[in-house]
């Protein structure tokens, strides 16, 4: 389990990360998903280029009610506080269970997100929030809904000579209630479901299904989900055709527990 | 870890032979803390992939891709000619056969390459070497295999079907061997109060030691010898399997295993890996490498446990059996293994299903079907979890029919000690025992009377049982007639003094995670009364230690133990005459003591002077002195050797999520007796480590196969192994029957806690989905499976 022969570059400033997406390259950051997949020689890249060092990849920061995530950010250091108020709270309650902390330790939220394997935590949980994906691209700068930022299997809406900069998430009320329940049999085991419900006082609340081999599934209103939440998660549920029952059973108790919590 | 009560004092059942433990708290019976644990916790163990030498070759293997084929051909990497070895370049390496005796067996010939066939997906088809693994693995990359695809056998329920590839075609059928008991069990429907079947699974699993498989091979120009460095558990078994496949004399080979990260049965086996590796370091003259990745552990080589049973059991009234009747099969994959053969797992199945019970009539038939799978090798338990498995689910079916207590049908089957030694209707010989006393401390461990509080209120919660018995330490009278390529004898040790006093013991078994190097040191303190601190265990190097079958069954400490405490004896009676010498006593008038040979009741020489004496100032030794010196080779072996029976009892509390199948174990309880215990601390760690790995047995591990014979589980994200997470606090209690046929009244106990574990498991779950209707009959009780099984209920 040794990688392929591959080139490797550390791009000293955003253009230079760019100029190497342009001539081929594939980004790294944490390599807590890629990294094996090169060692099984399931990716076998030409050049990687890591992003890990150019400047402002990583860190925090808030401008009035929006609150920025650097796409490097670890999932170590949201769980450790590094996102202030409600909603940090509420990622630091996400990022703690993700594998374990070796691997917290190096992946990123923004690494997570581009990669998009629908079993992964942030996949799963970011489109709960009516928040926006930061993307740089040789035209310059542009923003995507996360709802509509994983579009299928390992697929997004990043072209392949873009980089994702960020994520933007509106800070929350400490009345915001949250719900968030998954299934692993063990740590570490990629989720088989996973749901999450947000109610923000005086809005609709959000809920997000995800982790079943398609990209994460938004209600967009789930005021009925909340009112009724065993009811209302087989409907949806059933609306979705899972094949499996036994997968289709745990994400009705995904969607029914992450419901119960929040309300 | 709690300890559940109180150690039994030196009492009840207990009859500990010898004084020192409580004198000097370092002998039989002392938790001594391990000698080796500070090189371990350190990092500073030495395991083969540690040891990297000049000019060394590192080799990848291509493996094949499909489960079943004719390999048409092999085209080598353009300029890489000299670089990829095909079955063809290699004639030197005669096939591995691993037979055995029994009548019918059929023999496989596995080449260490493929050659015209490939049998199992990850089959080595070439072994690919560069001067590091990276590039060795670009090199089988680039290899272009041609095949012409057969259809696989992946379900051995479809091995005998009609029209079924043959997978060695110049058998009758894709089968190792059957065996049958026949008994005449018509009669028992009209007599019995109660019947039951069950078709019961178990999974495939793959064993996974931490290190996995790993060896250097080198030739030494001067002595003319192969000098072989790998992760064996059975250093000395595995020379002999690769002195005959290479055609070498024994001598020119020399195997050192050093420091080996876990064994489980798994480094018992000679690999072909291991005879490629050999056969290249001849050739080519330079060292020759091959690490095991966690690829190749999973998919190519480590697989075991997969049984299917059916099962129909009948009992009276009371709940005493009155007959069963055993259909079992083992996926035995597609080649027998060196040394245990691939029949071993099945036809075990039929001498061991009764247990540690008394079953007066009995039918079976065992089959060793051949797949398209890795070949089975034998696992900690070998096929004991799997039959515990069946025999303790089938008799909480009985007891649920006759409306009877899982407890109450277990004490009234239990081999009463009143009985023992019992010899049952297979001939198994149980040495000592009160199993029912076990039996009966487990279920008081476990609060029985809250669970079904809890059940009442509709609590969806179970407790479960798993009596069981281990056979350990097996010898000549048991394995000549298995007629496999290996028969234990008479143990060895060597126990010798260097000239400053300390003692040095050798063994030619092997250490891994045993705690050998101090049980031994311990084992020899008892008998010379030498401080631990001041013994050293040399082993896992055949050149330097007497030949032993190795570390396996249970064995080490029965059988090493009972060398080193002969060899030790010996040792003392040379010293006694040195002693006695020095202190110009009459032989007949000095005693060992705390380290010194002295006059009863008098002034004593330390060892370290008679030591000295021996070897410094020989002109101080007496006439009669014996021309041997300190240097002692003793055999042992138990009488009789047919085993010493180590038995538990295991008692758990599951509570099941009726949404989602998930299991959470509650409470774990393990009363074991392993007779007299060398060292305590030791024997937890041992019943705690295969408890967890009978966890995952019973709820994690599962080597799915698709139809075509593909592996789906190639990385530890998609096998899943129980983790700290994952393994209770397990509690437990020990009895100290000792054993009547050992040195110290110990019995084997290494394997014990990976074999109830399933039976205990599934036995909770199925209590706790009673009220639904529902019962889980496969392994692992995956969430899914749990499920089917509520959902079929509800049905």
């Amino acid at each position: 389990m040794k990688p392929a022969p591959f080139d490797y570059a550390r791009p000293a400033d955003w253009s230079a990360a760019l100029a190497l997406l342009a001539a081929g390259a594939r980004p790294v950051a944490g390599g807590q998903s890629l990294g094996p997949m090169l060692n099984l020689r399931v990716a076998t890249p030409e050049k990687l280029a890591d992003l890990r060092h150019l400047p402002g990849y990583a860190g925090v920061t808030q401008q009035g009610g929006t609150i920025r995530i650097g796409a490097g950010t670890t999932h170590a250091a949201i769980e450790d506080g590094a996102v202030p108020g409600r909603l940090g709270a509420i990622l630091a309650g996400v990022a703690r269970r993700i594998a374990y902390r070796p691997v917290r330790n190096r992946g990123t939220i923004g690494g997570s997100l581009a990669h998009a394997d629908p079993a992964a935590d942030w996949v799963a949980v970011l489109p709960c929030f009516r928040g926006e994906a930061v993307v740089l691209g040789p035209a310059g700068e542009r923003r995507v809904k996360l709802e509509r930022f994983v579009t299928g299997m390992l697929a997004t809406a990043l072209s392949p000579e873009e980089l994702l900069l960020a994520v933007e998430l509106p800070a929350l009320p400490e009345a915001a209630r949250w719900g968030h329940w998954k299934f692993c049999r063990k740590p570490g085991e990629f989720s088989k479901a996973t749901a999450c419900v947000l109610a923000v006082p005086g809005e609709a609340p959000r809920a997000v299904l995800a982790a079943l081999d398609a990209p994460p599934f938004v209600v967009a209103d789930a005021s009925a989900l909340c009112a009724a939440p065993e009811a209302e998660a087989a409907r949806l549920v059933a609306a979705l055709d899972v094949a499996d029952p036994w997968r289709a059973a745990i994400a009705r108790t995904a969607l029914r527990r992450a419901a119960e919590a929040a309300s | 870890m709690t300890t559940a009560s109180d150690r039994p004092s030196a009492s009840e059942g207990v009859n500990r032979p010898h004084s020192h433990a409580s004198k000097t708290g370092k002998g039989v019976g002392a938790s001594l803390r391990r000698k080796e644990d500070a090189r371990f916790l350190h990092g500073r163990g030495r395991y083969v992939g540690d040891i990297a030498v000049p000019g060394m070759l590192e080799v990848a293997f291509l493996r094949s891709p499909v489960a079943h084929a004719r390999l048409l051909g092999v085209t080598k990497p353009a300029g890489a000619q000299d670089r990829v070895f095909l079955a063809a370049d290699l004639p030197e390496i005669a096939p591995i056969r691993a037979v055995s005796a029994l009548p019918g067996f059929r023999v496989s010939e596995q080449t260490a390459l493929a050659t015209g066939k490939v049998r199992h997906v990850g089959e080595a088809i070439a072994a690919c070497l560069a001067s590091s693994r990276a590039e060795a693995e670009d090199l089988a990359a680039a290899c272009e295999p041609e095949f012409e695809v057969l259809p696989a056998i992946s379900d051995m329920l479809t091995a005998r079907a009609p029209g079924v590839p043959l997978i060695h075609e110049h058998w009758a059928e894709n089968v190792f061997l059957e065996t049958r008991r026949e008994e005449d069990l018509s009669d028992l429907d009209a007599v019995a109060a109660a019947k039951v079947t069950r078709v019961l699974r178990t999974s495939r699993q793959s064993m996974a030691p931490i290190e996995g498989r790993g060896v250097l091979a080198e030739w030494d120009t001067r002595l003319e010898q192969l000098v072989v460095t790998t992760a064996s558990q059975q250093p000395h078994v595995s020379k002999t399997g690769i002195a005959e496949a290479l055609g070498l004399d024994e001598g020119q080979v020399r195997v050192i295993a050093p420091d080996v990260g876990g064994g489980f049965g798994y480094k018992a086996i000679l690999l072909p890996e291991e005879l490629v590796c050999c056969a290249l370091a001849m050739r080519l003259q330079r060292p020759v490498r091959w690490l095991e990745d966690r690829l190749e552990q999973l998919t190519a080589n480590a697989n075991c446990r997969e049984h299917h049973y059916i099962v129909t059991a009948w009992a009276d009234r009371e709940g005493r059996l009155l007959g069963c009747d055993v259909d079992a099969t083992v996926d035995s994959g597609a080649y027998s293994s060196y040394p245990f053969s691939a029949c071993l797992e099945a036809a075990q199945i039929g001498s061991i299903f009764p247990g540690p019970y008394i079953l007066p009539r009995f039918r079976y038939h065992t089959l060793s079907a051949c797949t398209n799978k890795p070949p089975i090798l034998p696992y900690r338990g070998v096929a004991r979890p799997g039959v515990c498995y069946a025999m303790e689910t089938t008799l909480d079916a009985l007891a649920r029919q006759l409306g009877l207590s899982a407890e109450a049908i277990r004490a009234v089957n239990l081999v009463p000690k009143e009985a023992m030694p019992y010899r049952n209707l297979v001939g198994k010989h149980f040495d000592s025992g009160d199993y029912k006393e076990a039996l009966r401390r487990a279920v008081a461990l476990v609060d029985v009377p809250k669970v079904r509080a809890r059940q009442a209120k509709g609590e969806c919660v179970g407790v479960g049982l798993a009596s069981f018995c281990e056979q350990g330490a097996h010898g000549t009278s048991v394995y000549h007639g298995w007629g496999m390529p290996m028969v234990p004898g008479f143990e060895q040790a060597q126990a010798r003094f260097t000239p400053d006093g300390v003692l040095e013991l050798r063994v030619g078994l092997h250490s891994h995670g045993q705690g050998l190097e101090t049980t031994l040191a311990q084992v020899a303190h008892e008998i010379l009364g030498v401080d631990p601190a001041r013994v050293r265990l040399v082993h896992g190097d055949t050149a330097l230690t007497p030949y032993s079958t190795g570390t396996w069954g249970s064995r080490a400490m029965v059988m090493a133990g009972g060398a080193v405490a002969e060899a030790c004896r010996q040792l003392g009676e040379r010293a006694l005459t040195i002693g006695a010498a020095l202190l110009q006593a009459e032989r007949g008038e000095v005693e060992l003591a705390g380290g010194t040979v002295r006059r009863r009741g008098g002034a004593g020489i330390a060892l370290e002077e008679i030591a000295r004496t021996w070897y410094r100032r020989p002109q101080n030794l007496p006439a009669d002195v014996d021309r041997g010196g300190l240097d002692v080779t003793a055999g042992y072996r138990p009488d009789p050797d047919t085993g010493t029976h180590s038995y538990a009892c295991h008692a758990v509390v599951a509570r099941v999520d009726v949404e989602t199948g998930a299991v959470t174990l509650e409470d774990y309880v393990v009363v074991e007796d392993g007779g007299v215990l060398v060292n305590p601390m030791i024997v937890d760690g041992q019943v705690l480590g295969g408890t967890a790995q009978g966890i995952g047995t019973a709820l994690y591990e599962e080597m799915p196969y698709d139809a075509q014979g593909q592996p789906l589980a190639g990385t530890l994200a998609d096998y899943l192994l129980p983790g700290a997470t994952e393994v209770p606090d397990i509690r437990l209690d020990h009895m100290e029957t000792p054993s009547p046929w050992t040195r110290f009244g110990q019995k084997g106990i290494g394997e014990s806690g990976a074999i109830g574990p399933a039976g205990a498991i599934l036995n909770a779950i199925n209590d706790a989905l009673a009220p639904l209707g529902a019962e889980v009959f496969d392994l692992p009780a995956t969430p899914a499976r749990v499920l089917a099984a509520i959902e079929a209920a509800r049905r």
